[in-house]
């Protein structure tokens, strides 16, 4: 994707992919491992997700699924919107997104910014509130184009095709993978490319403990587990709290200079405790986006107690 | 004895408990304990006498699938977690 130095991309999206890896040595728990960083925050709109909506949109455009000048309507909590309004204005499709009203000032603006149409879901029903808002207004209006990324499967192979390799060239003796868990397109796509490269690859996923605000189920039978995960591909699973996942992000600062958001905090917590339990080895962790549209959240600055109390009724990963 | 977290969408089962204390040496054994105190949850949250597949079980942070599942060793001090499965954040 994104081009080896040297010559100038022929536009914004030659630049998404090829992020930097960066030796975490100062969070490594022991001599024995190291722990390396995989900066997705370096991609255009700051977010791993500008992979997804590339290829999802680059796919459904190859395929007719998304026709010329015609709308694409998604939900997001956020980054994913934000990349999809960037390949809508520079490709021209309209962009709606479906947005929980519970997430940050940043996200609404940059989706603006981009030319994005938002609409609001209960932010009280969390990420599961807008995937059943947009499916019925897909359902409503057979204009709109929905690349759903939980069922999308250029999600997953995005990052088999791009991260994965990307990661194997940086670190060849990769012992495990570590990311946060949130439709499963870069657990999937990255441990499918790596346990072909190296079965004995161990992949792990940082899972959010949700608030109980936005733990918005009506019924156990709401619950959604992702089409694209490929849970024979997960080795284990962690569950992270908001303090856990504070305190990372905080450690990410303080003794790395990493500026990132509050998921990369979860994932850097799981992959500390990885490394921890390996006697030698190589791990890496997926900063999924950097700290910008986080600064409205105070994450970095207000108090521990008070911070995670607010943030079991927001919805920031 | 150990300890189990219920999730907001399972209180009315267990008269708005946030934690019921129970007791068992696995997994299986703590929830049996907990249908046993609380038996309107059994039909809820199990399918053909199995744990539904939208309930995620973790013993201290870590998902039980990945250590011997419902075999998986608990005891005093441990913190069983019942998560239903739900969409995931950044999305």
């Amino acid at each position: 994707m994104a081009a080896a130095g040297g010559h100038a991309a022929r536009d914004i999206l030659g630049t998404i992919g090829g992020t930097p890896m960066v030796e975490l040595a100062r969070l490594a728990p022991h001599s024995g491992v190291r722990l390396y960083a995989k900066l997705e925050g370096s991609n255009p709109t700051g977010s791993v997700k500008d992979r997804v909506a590339l290829a999802m949109v680059e796919s459904a455009r190859a395929s007719g699924a998304l026709g010329r000048g015609q709308t694409i309507l998604e939900p997001s909590s956020g980054n994913t919107g934000i990349s999809l309004a960037l390949m809508g204005r520079l490709l021209g499709h309209p962009v709606r997104i479906v947005l929980p009203d519970n997430t940050t000032l940043e996200r609404e603006e940059l989706l603006c910014l981009y030319g994005a149409e938002i609409i609001n879901s209960p932010g009280a029903e969390g990420s599961n509130g807008a995937i059943r808002l947009a499916h019925s207004l897909a359902e409503a209006d057979p204009d709109l184009f929905m690349p759903y990324q939980y069922g999308n499967e250029a999600n997953p192979r995005a990052h088999e095709t791009t991260t994965g390799p990307e990661i194997l060239e940086q670190v060849p003796d990769v012992d495990a993978f570590v990311a946060g868990l949130g439709t499963g397109g870069t657990l999937t796509g990255v441990g499918r490319h790596l346990k072909h490269a190296k079965p004995g690859v161990r992949v792990v996923a940082a899972v959010p403990l949700p608030g109980e605000q936005v733990q918005g189920l009506r019924s156990l039978e709401d619950g959604f587990v992702p089409p694209v995960l490929d849970e024979s591909i997960l080795d284990d699973r962690y569950l992270v709290s908001n303090r856990d996942a504070l305190i990372g992000v905080r450690r990410l600062l303080r003794e790395e200079a990493i500026f990132a958001g509050l998921s990369s905090g979860a994932a850097v917590a799981v992959a500390v405790r990885v490394a921890r339990e390996m006697a030698s080895g190589a791990v890496v962790v997926l900063l999924a986006d950097g700290g910008w549209k986080y600064l409205s959240a105070k994450l970095w600055t207000r108090g521990l107690d008070e911070l995670s109390d607010d943030l079991a009724s927001s919805l920031l990963w | 004895m150990s300890t189990i977290r219920i999730p907001p969408v399972l209180r009315e089962n267990v008269g708005g408990s946030r934690t019921v204390e129970v007791s068992g040496s696995t997994v299986a054994e703590a929830i049996e304990d907990l249908f046993g105190r609380h038996p309107s949850l059994r039909e809820r949250i199990t399918e053909d006498g199995k744990l539904s597949r939208f309930i995620n079980v973790y013993v201290n942070e870590r998902d039980v699938r990945y250590r011997d599942g419902l075999e998986t060793p608990v005891g005093a001090g441990d913190t069983i977690i019942l998560l239903p499965a739900m969409a995931g954040g950044t999305a």
